[in-house]
């Protein structure tokens, strides 16, 4: 009896163990639950992101990350010179988009980088915007700009909107 | 009689303001062009990004002072407005340095939006147009505006091929030209980008060099060939501007002037308004030598030589009554 005990709970120790292991190769998963993206809070506040929700619908890690999982790249262009990067450190957005793409000293580095084939990258706020909107406009996911991230007192303000609207409806604007 | 005849004196003038016309417009191309700035910065304008969300108008609202406009920013009927019975949309005005329009394409698909504004251009015809030197352009590639010298003629309104000044007609004694800086004494000046390409979400504004962004602009035809028309609005147009424009349908369905000169408006009259100096320090001369040959025979003051004189200039004058 003593052995046949031994070796059965050995072997549910192992089976655990594989399943564990089994399990983190198996499907493109991993990564935080939910992301809290408000770097760029201003007008609008942060957007609290469903990141493994995300992680189901887009299958690839590739097709928001771009080539910066080690899984590839999501297209041919990309391909060319990414198909077997290894991981990055960083595979946040902001880690390659600028929050400030058109200061100074940014547009000084570029041009004094000669090899630099990404010059055209664009900021952190467009490279939200493009990856987000893009697939949403295609699967009909949202698509308003309050849908994702809502407006505050602020933004109110700069929009000359809601409460700080102008009062009375004049049509007449001169030329 | 000594000298001339009238048939060689006729055909030697003639000759001598042929060749000295001819003359004058050789020196008259020696008056240089301008292609701009080596330093100038530009914009980028992408139609294929914007979505029309009107955040750049209110950002130049808020950055320049801007008087409160009658609808809020977010209100997109603004793009059904028609002007001029229906035949203008709306344009920039004493209110809005920038307006953002919205053009349905021919062959049917998603609305496209242009932003308007002043396109700093490397030759502006509202510069060279002023004579009182209200415009400057800077070096950062700004076309900006001095309101302490400004007459108020508004030729300038009526030089720019795209209309963009616009006059404070609402004021009495605070009127003067109204027209997009390029931020240029809040931000330019300082290195950074204006306040309407910093705030817009998509990036269809591109800050830069003026050099780099046609390399750049390019590089996005070539990259997605089929997504732009083959042409960078604002690259070669009126002498270069430097606000530039890329479009996926051609610029005429898009509320651009495709009929533009690739020359400054100012070459329409540089060769031929350079040549007044020189007209007005030669030609008193010449015809003052043309004169004294024509006379020449009268001996004109020289030996006093009247009396044998009957039918000349010289003798006709005296015998005037």
């Amino acid at each position: 009896m003593k052995p046949m005990l031994s070796l059965y709970i050995f072997g549910m120790v192992l089976s655990g163990l594989l399943c564990v292991t089994g399990s983190v190769a198996a499907a493109p998963t991993g990564g935080p639950g939910q992301v809290r993206i408000d770097r760029l809070a201003n007008l609008f506040d942060g957007v609290d992101f469903d990141h493994a929700a995300h992680v189901e619908i887009a299958g690839d890690c590739a097709t928001c990350h771009h080539h910066t999982t080690g899984d590839g790249t999501g297209g041919e262009r990309c391909g060319r010179c990414h198909a077997q990067s290894p991981k990055s450190a960083n595979v946040a957005c902001h880690a390659c988009h600028e929050t400030d793409p058109f200061t100074a000293a940014h547009l000084e580095r570029k041009a004094g980088d000669r090899y630099q084939y990404h010059v055209d990258k664009p900021g952190l706020k467009a490279a939200y915007h493009w990856n987000c909107l893009g697939c949403h406009e295609d699967s009909g996911g949202p698509t308003g700009c309050e849908d994702c991230h809502g407006r505050n007192a602020t933004g109110e303000a700069f929009y000359h909107s809601g409460t700080f609207a102008p009062k009375a409806a004049s049509s007449t604007s001169h030329h | 009689m000594s000298g001339i005849s009238r048939r060689r004196f006729l055909a030697g003038s003639i000759a001598g303001c042929a060749a000295t016309t001819l003359c004058g417009s050789k020196m008259a191309l020696a008056a240089g062009s301008f292609a701009g700035y080596p330093e100038g910065m530009g914009v980028l304008v992408d139609l294929t990004r914007c979505i029309g969300c009107r955040s750049c108008e209110a950002a130049c609202n808020k950055e320049q002072n801007l008087p409160a406009p009658a609808k809020p920013f977010d209100d997109l009927s603004v793009f059904d407005e028609t002007f001029h019975g229906g035949t203008q949309k709306r344009r920039p005005d004493e209110t809005a340095y920038t307006v953002v329009n919205r053009y349905q394409p021919e062959g049917g698909g998603k609305p496209i939006y242009r932003k308007v504004q002043c396109n700093h251009c490397a030759e502006p015809a509202c510069l060279t147009s002023c004579f009182v030197n209200a415009y400057t352009k800077t070096q950062e590639g700004a076309v900006v505006y001095n309101d302490k010298v400004c007459v108020g003629c508004r030729t300038c309104m009526v030089a720019c091929p795209f209309n963009v000044p616009a006059f404070k007609y609402s004021s009495a004694f605070d009127a003067k030209i109204m027209k997009c800086i390029f931020c240029h004494e809040t931000r330019l000046k300082h290195g950074r980008p204006p306040a309407c390409v910093e705030i817009c979400p998509q990036q269809a504004l591109t800050f830069g060099k003026r050099s780099d962004l046609i390399k750049i602009a390019y590089q996005r035809m070539q990259n997605e060939p089929g997504r732009y028309v083959d042409h960078l609005y604002g690259e070669k147009e009126l002498g270069g501007t430097s606000w530039m424009y890329l479009s996926a349908v051609p610029f005429e369905q898009v509320g651009f002037d495709v009929t533009v000169q690739n020359e400054p408006i100012l070459n329409n009259v540089k060769d031929f308004l350079s040549t007044v100096p020189m007209v007005l320090a030669i030609w008193p001369a010449l015809f003052t030598g043309f004169h004294l040959l024509a006379t020449k025979k009268d001996g004109h003051g020289h030996d006093n030589d009247h009396a044998g004189d009957s039918s000349t200039a010289h003798g006709e004058e005296e015998d005037k009554p």
